[in-house]
């Protein structure tokens, strides 16, 4: 008599045929998500963070000019910066202003001014107390932050070099050297960087030159050792890393406005009703917040500088 | 024909890779201090190599001769859609969070993003029109619909093109891949006229 056994696998247990006959291909699916996974981790530790310089700035007061609002983190103030000089990624400030050898600055004063003359930074920076000035900074790509700068009053500066009553404009230039700035090596617009300010804006209180920033000297991918902080304009009028300060009866050629100058104006004043060909203005994220905001007209500082632009038209001179 | 299996998911694994790392530095927080930008860039620009990719299946199968290589195109260009709708959706939901106002008037008034939602539109409708099911009922005429996938990667390229600022290095090589891709398929269509 023959007694059944009951086999020793359940029937339930068995690995289905279908799946069995497909096991070269789990494996395989298995080994390509396990390569996946390897490459993932390796390019996810390639975020690196911003290097602040470190030095303190003693002796700074504060200045009622300051907005209350909250301020971006240090990280984001540092790395996340447009400074093409460094290379046209948001990141490659932070990365390769290193480069940048600020110790022995100097800054050339010419044109139609009392006495031309090339001041060393100290030199040049001395005479003024320092202030921090925490201010809205809107960028033109309808991005904005709050930064607290410190930095001198540009009217105070420009009143020690006394311009002579020719003068009309302030012209600003960038340093031109591809071995410390080595996105110049790239004719993406034309180098050295410049800008300029009618003399009005420039001797407006708002207008700064600024050497640091959260209580340190300025870091490189912020623009050291010296900038211009112009808060009610398009962050690009803010000119870093100025070697030459020029006085002159001509509206200086911006770098913008020549790259592109249907784009980009001379005066390139935040203005929500004023589009840029290719996005809105109306509009801006705050880095740090999910909804947008609204952009306000001068970037909120209107009450201030306004009247600089009575009976201008704003469309036609963007 | 095992190794090929193997390739084909490998490809898939890899394309997956930026949507997977995107959720991973989401964890960690290593969006950028501008998440929804960098969100933005990363499925927009993956869909356009994916997009490139699907495009490049045709001349390598006729280089090399491997005929199984068509397998890869349908899975190639619904990845393309799959980061494009991605990408879409970080504009609608993450950038201006369902604000309809906004977002119309900008396609109507930015030449940019008219061309981005151009693109969606022909993608989806090669997406839809990707099935077994679909490609017997179009019979002949969804060759004809497929060729569509040309114009789609055109508003592609100058999608990306009408973006950029200043540094345009990136979409001058897209713009020269593209001609590349166009130049082997009209080099060989004059072949096939001459013989």
């Amino acid at each position: 008599m023959l007694i059944r056994r009951p086999p020793d696998i359940r029937y339930s247990e068995v690995t289905p045929k279908a799946l069995y006959l497909r096991r070269r291909e789990f494996i395989q699916t298995a080994a390509a998500a396990t390569i996946g996974a390897a490459a993932l981790a390796a390019w996810g530790g390639t975020a690196a963070h911003a290097q602040g310089s470190g030095r303190k700035l003693p002796n700074v007061r504060k200045s009622p000019f300051s907005t209350t609002e909250k301020l971006n983190s240090f990280d984001d103030v540092t790395g996340y910066n447009n400074f093409y000089e460094f290379g046209t990624e948001k990141d490659d400030p932070a990365r390769n202003a290193h480069r940048l050898a600020t110790s022995k600055w100097t800054v050339r004063v010419d044109g139609l001014v009392k006495t031309p003359k090339t001041y060393d930074l100290d030199e040049f920076i001395k005479p003024h107390a320092l202030e921090e000035r925490i201010y809205r900074l809107r960028c033109v790509e309808a991005w904005s932050m709050v930064v607290p700068w410190i930095g001198v009053p540009l009217a105070d500066v420009i009143k020690r070099l006394e311009p002579q009553p020719g003068a009309k404009f302030v012209e600003f230039t960038t340093l031109l050297d591809m071995r410390q700035m080595p996105g110049q090596r790239v004719p993406v617009i034309e180098w050295p960087y410049v800008e300029g300010l009618r003399m009005d804006e420039a001797m407006h209180p708002l207008a700064i030159l600024a050497v640091g920033l959260y209580g340190e000297v300025l870091p490189n991918q912020n623009g050291a050792p010296i900038r211009l902080v112009v808060p009610w304009k398009y962050g690009f009028k803010s000119i870093k890393s100025i070697v030459r300060i020029r006085f002159t009866d001509a509206q200086p050629r911006t770098a913008w406005a020549v790259s592109n100058p249907r784009e980009y104006g001379f005066y390139s004043n935040v203005n929500p009703t004023v589009d840029h060909p290719r996005w809105s203005q109306a509009t801006e994220r705050r880095l740090g917040e999910f909804r947008r905001r609204k952009t306000e007209m001068f970037n909120g500082y209107g009450g201030q500088v306004a009247q600089l632009y009575a009976g201008m038209d704003l469309r036609r001179n963007y | 024909m095992r190794l090929f299996a193997f390739a084909r998911r490998a490809i898939f694994g890899a394309a997956l890779l930026p949507a997977a790392s995107l959720i991973y530095w989401a964890s960690t927080g290593d969006l950028t201090a501008n998440p929804i930008d960098f969100i933005t860039d990363t499925t927009g620009t993956t869909a356009l190599v994916l997009l490139m990719l699907t495009l490049t299946v045709t001349p390598l199968r006729r280089v090399t001769g491997q005929n199984q290589l068509i397998k890869l195109r349908r899975m190639l260009g619904l990845l393309a859609f799959f980061y494009a709708c991605l990408h879409l959706s970080t504009w609608v939901v993450l950038d201006w969070f369902f604000d309809f106002e906004s977002m119309i008037a900008d396609v109507i008034d930015r030449p940019f993003i008219t061309l981005g939602m151009t693109t969606f539109l022909l993608l989806l409708s090669l997406a839809v029109t990707s099935t077994a099911g679909m490609i017997r009922r179009l019979g002949r005429r969804w060759q004809q619909v497929h060729r569509l996938v040309y114009l789609a990667a055109m508003t592609a390229v100058i999608h990306f093109w009408w973006v950029v600022k200043a540094d345009f290095r990136e979409p001058r090589l897209w713009a020269l891949a593209l001609s590349v891709l166009f130049g082997f398929r009209l080099w060989w269509a004059y072949q096939l006229r001459r013989t």
